[in-house]
This record gives structure tokens, C-alpha cells and sequence, in this order.
């Protein structure tokens, strides 16, 4: 990324770091070398019981690991202070682990008042925060968890994790009790959180949709967190290191390739015919079609934006173009996913009509469109990992 | 708006917390009128020299006063000695010690209380309110013990995790965690120790540690039955003001947010 200077993360790298019970002959963790870039959201992502949460749990040290070195923004957590360590990284949980007899506003102030911050400057959070997550604090600030919904719940979790302004945040599994529609705003709300305030965050999760949703890098782990593969979803989608990587990304792995490209970042068609409906005689535009060879034109109206599509034979009889052809249904815009530019297709049969961020025509997108462009990213990562 | 507040009323969650509150105000006061009746009845017959004696409002709240402070000793001393020892046992080093803190306190309040008082008397020669307080104190510490370790070890552990996990202190979650949320189990343990401690206490006279028990005594070796009714009318008031104080005590110092 270009803007680096907006980070508020810092680097975690973990190195040969190994965790082993006593008492159990293999390590549950077992010497893992990963480098957590600054300002990113990585996902550990991996079956039950892969040490994926292990793992995590040793860069707050809430688990101590046995061998290895876990440095964060370039210090050495395991020669800190273990519960000042933890205050400096934010920390979320299945279910929130709020404290029940806590209201909202106290469970967010718990770690700024950890830290000794004055009393004014923690109401003053708490409020901040709670705007933040879209909780009304006049509304919330004293009720108990308890009166709240599970998704509301997780919200508090996160605005208390974010409180002290913590450069890292550490997430487990942390949208795995509400139902899927609250998940998935949660999830556009992390999403929307950080753009604005690019933390380091780890986020564990079993669920491979929500990592390619919310990663920019994913870490595919398998038995004692060994890394099977750790990189962008769009490259483990395209190319799955192994057998075990392709089973965890599942069935569908080109559909849900195509929620992570927009539509702006493929090259759609420009070339469709187009007549702006009040200053083009259907006559003019007949005699311009068939000049061009096609059999189809767009109609546009005074601002450029589409409104039918008309056949050459419909031009013959008709009067005006205001009112002749067939309406245009499905957009997408530039904004749009390929996916949602997909149904578009399917549903206007064959070419959907883009439109820019004014609604104003700039292109038409197609089945070979998404198809070569699939194609192109297998080939692109192949390639790459030939090379590599 | 009634229906629908009509309809919560008759849910057995509100119908049980309602009934805890009639309880919270008829217990006392049911308490006061018989006591009243009683102590009416024993005052106004033609009572004789001996249960004159007895049956005198100094000597009455004398004993009562005496019985009350050996039940607020043995109150304190089970606070002071059960609700930290457990807080303690808890911790994940000292957890195996645990049964057998468990087993001692079970052999306290399993032996009879009166042996127990009285081998303590033969062993330290005292007498007295300590002489009685002490061994009431071991008999009734076990409620106390239990319900603080299960109440602490029932908080679920992914507040415990939570707290540790955003910096606490393992004391700071002890005491603002893990404490608080076992308040609850502690203070209906606490009931139990205490109505416990007032019956007991009836035996402190055997050694000079005075209370209600000597006027029940003095009723049974001399056959004044109103002086034996009054002694165990008051005693059994006593208790049932006692166990009414801890219902309160739960109703009110319990951690909010539970419900």
C-alpha cells in the first residue's frame, strides 16, 4: 500500500517458536516462523485443534511458549512484563467475555483504567468507542451485557479490545457465536474499522469464507500449527499449496475468487454502441449501427445514463428512441464485486451494462470477461509460484 | 401495555422473586408476633420466685445480647478465616490442597457439636465466649468454605481468560472478577453457617459462655416450663432474624447485571 504513513500497527514476527506440554510427546505447537505484517489483518485459519489458537495465545503470552522468539514492533515480548504486555494488545473472544457485572462503559474503561489514565479522559473514551462500534452511549453506557444481543455484545468486545488504542489486537474466533446475518455485518464493520485505523490484527478463525472476507494475508495451518501455505487469498484460492489447502478452501474455490475482484479492476468493454435518447433520431442511430455492424445499441438519457437496450428491427417502426427497445435491468457498478456483476449477466442474458460512481454509463461486462480474468490470475499465480 | 406486563408476572421467574419478596416482609414480622405473644403470655401469669428470676427484662436481654454476640463472633470468624482460606484454595497451586481443607472442615461440622465444644474446653481450660465461639466457629465454617471455592470455580473461565487476556492481574481478576461473581454462592453459604451458629450457640452455657441456652437450661433442671419456652422461643426468633438478615444480605450486596 501506498499510504504506509497512516499505520498505526506494528510488525509481529514470530520466530521457531514452539510450544510443547509436558506430558504430551508431540509439541502442540511446532516451530513456527511467520512474519505479521504491520497495519494487516492475517488469519490464522485451520482445522479444530491445529494450535491455530495456540499460537495466537503465545504472542499475548497467555501462553508461554517453550522455545522461540516473539518480537512485536521490534521488542522482545518475552522479556516484558506479561501483564503490561497485554495491555498494549487488544484482545477479543467468542462471546465477548464481557464481564457480566460490569456495565457497557465500565467493561470498555477496564483497560485505559489499568493503565491509570484520569477519570475525565476514560469517560471521554468509553464514549468514543462506543460511537465507533455504532452503540448510542446515552443508550448503552449503562446496561449490562446481559441486556444486550449477541451481536451487540460482540461490538462492546471489540470497542473494549480497541479502548487504550492497542497497536495489535489479537481476535479468536471472535464472530463464531451470533447468527450469520450479524456476523456478516460484524465482519463489514471490522472491515470499514480498519481502513481508518490499520492495526496489526490477528484474527483466528476455522471459518475459510470469513478469512478470505476479512485477510489480507491468510495463514493455512495444519497439524501443530506447521504453516501450509501463508499469502494472499486471491493466491491460495488461485493456487492452493497442496491437497490439505485445497480441501480447507473447499468447493467453489473460482466463485469466491470473484468476491474479492471488483469490477473497476477488470478489463470490461467500452465498445457498445450508445445514442443519447434526445439528441439521436432512431434513424440516425439505424443508419450508425449499421455502419458499425452491430445488432445492438445502448440508449442513454441526457445524463448518460442507461436506460434500454434497443435491436436494429425495433428502429425501423419507431418514432422517438424514448420508448423503444427493451429496459435495462440488473447494474453493476465499478464498485461492484464480480460476483455481483456475474448474477448481473446471468440475469440480463449475456452482458450487464457498468456504470460508474455518478450511475453513468462507462462499459458493458460479459461471461468471457470474468472467465479470462480467471483464468489470467491462475496463470499469473502459477507462474509466480513456478518462479519462486 | 397490562396485558403484556400481566403476562411476565406470571412467569415462575417473577412468581419466585415475588414470593422472595413477600418472605423478605413477613418473616420478620411473623417473627416479632409470636415472639411478642409469647413474652406477653410469660409476663402477665402469676409467675413464681424462680421464674420471677428468669422472666425479667434485664436477665431476657441480657442472654439475648450474650447469644448475639457469640453468633456475630462465630459470623466474623467464618468471614474472616472460610472466605479468604477459599479464595486461596482456588488458586491453581494450592488446588490440591484443597480436599483435604474440604475434609477437615467436613470432620468439624460432622462431629457433635458439644463433644467438639467440650473436648476444646477440656484441652484449653477456658470458658467464656471464646471457649464457645471457636469450636461454633469450626462447626459452621464448612458452608462458607464450599460455596466460596465452588462459587469461584464456577465463573466461567472465559471471563478469567478475557480478564488476563486485556491485562489484568491474576489478583485484579480475582478480586474484581472471579470474587464478585461468587458473592452470590458466599452469602447463602454464609445463611446457612449463621443459622447454624444460632442454634449452636444455645449450648454455650456448658462452658460459662452464657446466652439463651441457660435460660432453656435452667427451665429443664428446675421445671419451669415458661422459662424453658421463653429460652427456646427467643432462640428460635433469633434464628429466624439471623437467616432473614443473610435473605436480605443476598437480595441486595449480590453483583448487578446477573439477572
Amino acid at each position: 500500500m501506498a499510504d504506509n504513513d497512516n499505520v498505526s500497527g506494528v510488525e509481529i514476527q514470530l520466530d521457531h517458536v514452539t510450544k510443547r506440554y509436558s506430558g504430551s510427546r508431540e509439541p502442540a505447537v511446532k516451530d513456527v516462523t511467520m512474519t505479521i505484517p504491520a497495519g494487516k489483518i492475517v488469519i490464522l485459519v485451520g482445522p479444530s485443534g491445529c494450535g491455530k489458537t495456540t499460537t495466537m495465545r503465545m504472542i499475548n503470552r497467555l501462553i508461554e511458549p517453550t522455545s522461540g522468539t516473539i518480537t512485536i514492533g521490534g521488542e522482545d515480548a518475552l522479556r516484558l512484563n506479561a501483564d503490561e504486555l497485554r495491555r498494549k494488545i487488544g484482545y477479543a473472544i467468542q462471546q465477548a467475555g464481557l464481564f457480566p457485572h460490569f456495565t457497557v462503559a465500565q467493561n470498555i474503561a477496564v483497560v485505559p483504567g489499568l493503565l491509570g489514565w484520569d477519570r475525565k479522559r476514560i469517560e471521554q473514551r468509553v464514549d468514543e468507542m462506543m460511537d465507533l462500534v455504532g452503540l448510542d452511549p446515552a443508550q448503552f453506557r449503562t446496561r449490562y451485557p446481559r441486556q444486550l444481543s449477541g451481536g451487540q455484545q460482540q461490538r462492546v468486545g471489540v470497542a473494549r479490545a480497541l479502548a487504550a488504542d492497542p497497536p495489535v489486537l489479537l481476535m479468536d474466533e471472535p464472530f463464531g457465536a451470533v447468527d450469520p446475518i450479524t456476523r456478516g455485518n460484524l465482519q463489514d464493520e471490522l472491515l470499514r474499522l480498519q481502513t481508518d485505523l490499520r492495526k496489526t490484527i490477528v484474527f483466528v478463525t476455522h471459518d475459510f469464507d470469513e478469512a478470505v472476507k476479512l485477510g489480507d494475508k491468510i495463514a493455512v495451518l495444519g497439524e501443530a500449527s506447521t504453516i501450509m501455505q501463508y499469502d494472499t487469498p486471491e493466491a491460495i484460492l488461485a493456487n492452493p499449496a497442496n491437497d490439505t489447502v485445497a480441501g480447507f478452501v473447499g468447493a467453489g474455490a473460482s466463485l469466491k475468487q470473484l468476491t474479492l475482484l471488483r469490477v473497476r479492476d477488470v478489463n470490461y468493454n467500452d465498445d457498445a454502441l450508445t445514442a443519447v435518447s434526445e439528441d439521436t433520431s432512431p434513424a440516425q442511430l439505424r443508419s450508425r449501427m449499421t455502419e458499425a455492424g452491430k445488432t445492438y445499441a445502448l440508449v442513454l438519457d441526457g445524463r448518460r445514463r442507461p436506460q434500454r437496450w434497443v435491436h436494429v428491427r425495433d428502429l425501423s417502426t419507431a418514432a422517438s428512441l424514448a420508448a423503444v427497445g427493451r429496459p435495462v435491468g440488473d447494474l453493476v457498478s465499478t464498485q461492484s464485486t464480480l460476483q455481483d456483476a456475474l448474477e448481473a449477466i446471468l440475469a440480463e442474458g449475456g452482458n450487464a451494462v457498468v456504470t460508474g460512481t455518478r450511475g453513468e454509463y462507462v462499459g458493458t461486462i460479459d461471461i468471457r470477461t470474468v472467465t479470462d480474468t480467471i483464468q489470467q490470475i491462475r496463470e499469473e499465480h502459477e507462474t509466480g509460484s513456478a518462479a519462486s | 401495555m397490562t396485558t403484556t406486563t400481566d403476562v411476565t408476572g406470571f412467569s415462575t421467574e417473577s412468581g419466585s422473586r415475588r414470593a422472595d419478596r413477600m418472605r423478605l416482609f413477613a418473616q420478620p414480622a411473623a417473627v416479632v408476633v409470636i415472639v411478642g405473644l409469647v413474652l406477653a403470655w410469660a409476663f402477665s401469669r402469676d409467675n413464681d420466685e424462680i421464674e420471677a428470676q428468669s422472666i425479667q427484662a434485664g436477665v431476657l436481654l441480657t442472654k439475648t445480647w450474650e447469644h448475639l454476640v457469640i453468633t456475630a463472633v462465630v459470623a466474623a470468624m467464618v468471614v474472616g478465616i472460610a472466605v479468604p482460606l477459599g479464595m486461596l484454595l482456588t488458586r491453581t497451586w494450592a488446588r490440591p490442597a484443597a480436599p483435604a481443607f474440604i475434609g477437615i472442615a467436613n470432620i468439624g461440622q460432622a462431629a457433635p457439636v458439644l463433644g467438639v465444644l467440650v473436648l476444646f474446653f477440656l484441652w484449653t481450660e477456658w470458658e467464656g465466649l471464646w471457649a464457645a465461639a471457636l469450636p461454633i466457629a469450626f462447626y459452621s465454617l464448612l458452608p462458607v468454605l464450599r460455596n466460596t471455592i465452588t462459587g469461584i470455580e464456577s465463573v466461567d473461565p472465559a471471563l478469567v481468560d478475557a480478564g488476563r487476556g486485556i491485562g489484568m492481574s491474576s489478583s485484579g481478576v480475582l478480586l474484581r472478577i472471579e470474587l464478585p461473581l461468587a458473592i452470590p454462592l458466599i452469602l447463602a453459604g454464609l445463611r446457612t453457617s449463621l443459622v447454624l451458629a444460632v442454634g449452636t450457640a444455645t449450648l454455650a452455657f456448658f462452658v460459662n459462655g452464657g446466652g439463651l441456652g441457660e435460660l432453656i437450661d435452667t427451665g429443664y433442671k428446675l421445671n419451669r416450663v415458661p422459662v424453658l419456652v421463653v429460652g427456646a422461643v427467643l432462640a428460635v426468633g433469633l434464628a429466624l432474624l439471623v437467616d432473614w438478615i443473610g435473605a436480605v444480605l443476598e437480595e441486595y450486596l449480590g453483583p448487578k447485571g446477573l439477572s
